[in-house]
């Protein structure tokens, strides 16, 4: 195992940082996606619902299964990668993106319209910072949930640590199979820590010392 | 016509009629307002016309859901109305944009509504910001608004909501409204989420703010001792925004327009104007005075040319030390210059209520009046009391709705003859709010 991950120690590293790559762009695009459907519909008790379950359902959608109908339209490489994982990403932030912001005081909502913050700066100043600690609860689950996601994406040739999987239970029995697929996994757990610690101390930098709890 | 008649001298009275205190705030006017909302049978609002006037405390009361709320809410748009005009300071707002006019006017939520991710110093820039002043004014702004409500600002400035106490959120809530001058503050059950103690102190500091800034108020509440406190008006709801009564507390008190009135009132409506007058207000009984080390045969021969019975002992400074019976006198040879603590005093700025209060738990059945540093001023006893109350009910009675600001519903039956539609009903409302601007 040592010999095997010292001989490939720059590929795992490479491959590490374009898995970590993917999913961190993947989150950035997935939050700000979130965030805007949420602000669509967070005000709607209709919409809200429909918003609820179609994360719900979404969920229970199998990756593997996604993503290989998703060759048919877009092919291999990056494109089915990024596509896949941002629709997972987007669930459960979405999900406490409209909880957080439907939780928000209305007295507090109605008292910044009161002193005449118009609808949209309402929405910036007053209710998405005060949603933004139950939002950023919400981008961490995805991290987690992510990060396994993105090694699948290997099935389309897409970038990361799941070529290392894939390849290692093909050829399962054979030289170094059974090390390849170990280097895969640990180093997604690993990758999946750090992005939790950067998640964590994110939270510190923007959630306000108001509502910190 | 008769409506425009009574227009026109309450707007100009605003204006003009008190030139020496400096009003800033501005008048408002409710023309014909109402609020439907659909799939409701009952209008919210009914053809609502109220006048406030510039400078003064309305208070609105009513049961809960009888639209008061909803009222005060289409004064600054946060409800638009469905019908009607509003008129602020002679212009009509009915149809500007509706944050822009809400940054100028003042808006206080119970419990203060303070943005809970903000420092105080932020909560209250808000305004000021949005509206382009520079850092250094608005910094300056904070630290005066914050002096203002009582809040030391070295001590207050960059804490957060949460780590002040209810009645500090408040304080910091109408700093926040009045952040940018507003000529208009509107206050929704303000001090309902408060402790009774931090309500009524609250409720004293409001008014020594208005006595200094003169805005118009107005402000909701359910609570008729609260509105007998504050208001200058005060405006008394029925289910429908009905309007049932719109007149001076103490016109109120003396004189209910209805049973709905009186019951809303409660209970002791007398004992409630005993908190309208102040003991400065009233004529004090003069006292015979002494002073320590007097010989008491002194002054119980002085008692005897007044005919009272009972002396007041006062020392150097003019500040009462003990108040002696004959009795006590003349148990004594000298006078003493001990104080005894348990002397009934009220000063000359308490109200009637708490004079009576002190009288009823003193043993004379009187108390000590002082003014400025304690000093002696004379005593007040239950006759005085009630001569004052007798004398300001007959006046309550008999004075006359003069520059009394209009308030009627178009539908309802009022003394006022109502309306009926008549489109020529515009143009001296009209016509008023704009003499009020042009002053």
């Amino acid at each position: 195992m040592v010999d095997y991950v010292g001989s490939r120690f720059e590929q795992i590293l490479f491959a590490s940082w374009q898995h970590f790559s993917l999913v961190v762009q993947c989150l950035v695009i997935a939050t700000v996606l979130a965030i805007v459907v949420a602000a669509l519909v967070y005000r709607s008790p209709a919409l809200t619902t429909v918003a609820n379950s179609v994360s719900a359902i979404g969920l229970t959608i199998p990756s593997f299964a996604l993503i290989g109908l998703l060759i048919a339209p877009f092919g291999f490489g990056v494109a089915p990668a990024v596509i896949v994982v941002v629709f997972f990403a987007v669930l459960p932030i979405l999900r406490n993106a409209v909880v957080g912001l439907t939780s928000v005081d209305r007295a507090i909502v109605e008292s910044a319209r009161g002193v005449g913050l118009s609808r949209f700066q309402t929405f910036r100043r007053i209710e998405l910072p005060m949603a933004w600690p139950v939002i950023l609860a919400g981008v961490r689950v995805s991290a987690q949930m992510v990060m396994g996601i993105a090694a699948i994406t290997a099935y389309v040739l897409g970038p990361g640590l799941g070529g290392f999987i894939f390849t290692g239970l093909a050829r399962l029995g054979g030289a170094n199979a059974l090390e390849s697929v170990a280097t895969g996994i640990i180093a997604v757990v690993i990758l999946a820590m750090v992005l939790d610690l950067l998640l964590v101390g994110l939270g510190r930098l923007t959630i306000p010392r108001g509502i910190r709890v | 016509m008769s409506e425009s008649m009574s227009v026109t001298p309450a707007s100009a009275g605003a204006t003009s009629l008190n030139p020496t205190a400096e009003i800033t705030g501005a008048s408002i006017l409710l023309d014909k307002v109402s609020k439907r909302y659909p799939g409701q049978a009952g209008a919210a609002v009914d053809g609502l016309t109220m006048e406030i006037p510039a400078g003064k405390i309305v208070m609105l009361v009513g049961p809960s859901g009888c639209g008061k709320t909803t009222t005060l809410k289409m004064i600054n748009r946060l409800i638009e109305p469905t019908e009607g005009r509003i008129v602020l300071d002679g212009d009509d707002v009915t149809g500007i944009d509706g944050d822009a006019l809400r940054r100028r006017i003042g808006y206080v939520i119970q419990a203060g509504g303070l943005f809970p991710h903000m420092t105080v110093a932020t909560n209250i820039a808000i305004v000021p910001k949005m509206l382009g002043w520079s850092k250094e004014r608005v910094a300056a702004r904070v630290d005066e608004l914050l002096e203002l409500v009582s809040l030391d600002p070295e001590q207050y400035r960059d804490r957060f909501p949460r780590e002040l106490s209810g009645g500090q959120q408040q304080r910091v809530g109408v700093a926040r409204a009045l952040a940018a001058d507003p000529p208009v503050l509107l206050m929704d059950e303000p001090f309902g989420a408060v402790d009774p103690i931090t309500r009524v102190r609250l409720q004293d500091e409001l008014i020594s703010i208005q006595k200094e800034l003169q805005k118009t108020i107005v402000c909701v509440t359910h609570d008729f001792d609260e509105a007998v406190k504050l208001g200058d008006w005060i405006a008394i709801f029925t289910e429908g925004a009905q309007l049932v009564q719109y007149d001076t507390p103490a016109r109120i008190l003396a004189e209910p327009a209805n049973e709905f009135v009186e019951n809303f009132i409660g209970a002791g409506a007398g004992l409630k104007q005993l908190t309208l007058t102040r003991v400065n207000e009233v004529a004090l009984q003069p006292a015979v005075t002494a002073s320590p080390g007097d010989l008491t045969s002194d002054v119980l021969s002085r008692l005897d040319q007044e005919g009272h019975d009972h002396a007041v002992v006062i020392d150097g400074r003019n500040r009462p030390l003990q108040w002696l019976s004959r009795r006590q006198l003349a148990r004594l040879e000298r006078i003493g210059d001990d104080r005894d603590p348990r002397l009934p005093l009220i000063g000359e700025r308490a109200t009637l209520n708490d004079a009576l209060d002190i009288m009823l738990v003193s043993s004379v059945g009187a108390a000590l009046v002082t003014g400025g540093r304690d000093s002696f001023r004379g005593v007040i006893d239950v006759e005085t009391v009630m001569e004052a109350m007798s004398q300001a009910h007959a006046r309550a009675r008999t004075s006359h709705a003069e520059g009394r600001p209009v308030g009627i519903n178009t539908g309802a039956l009022t003394a006022l003859p109502a309306p009926d539609d008549a489109p020529d009903d515009d143009r001296p409302l009209h016509a008023a709010g704009r003499g009020t601007a042009g002053e």
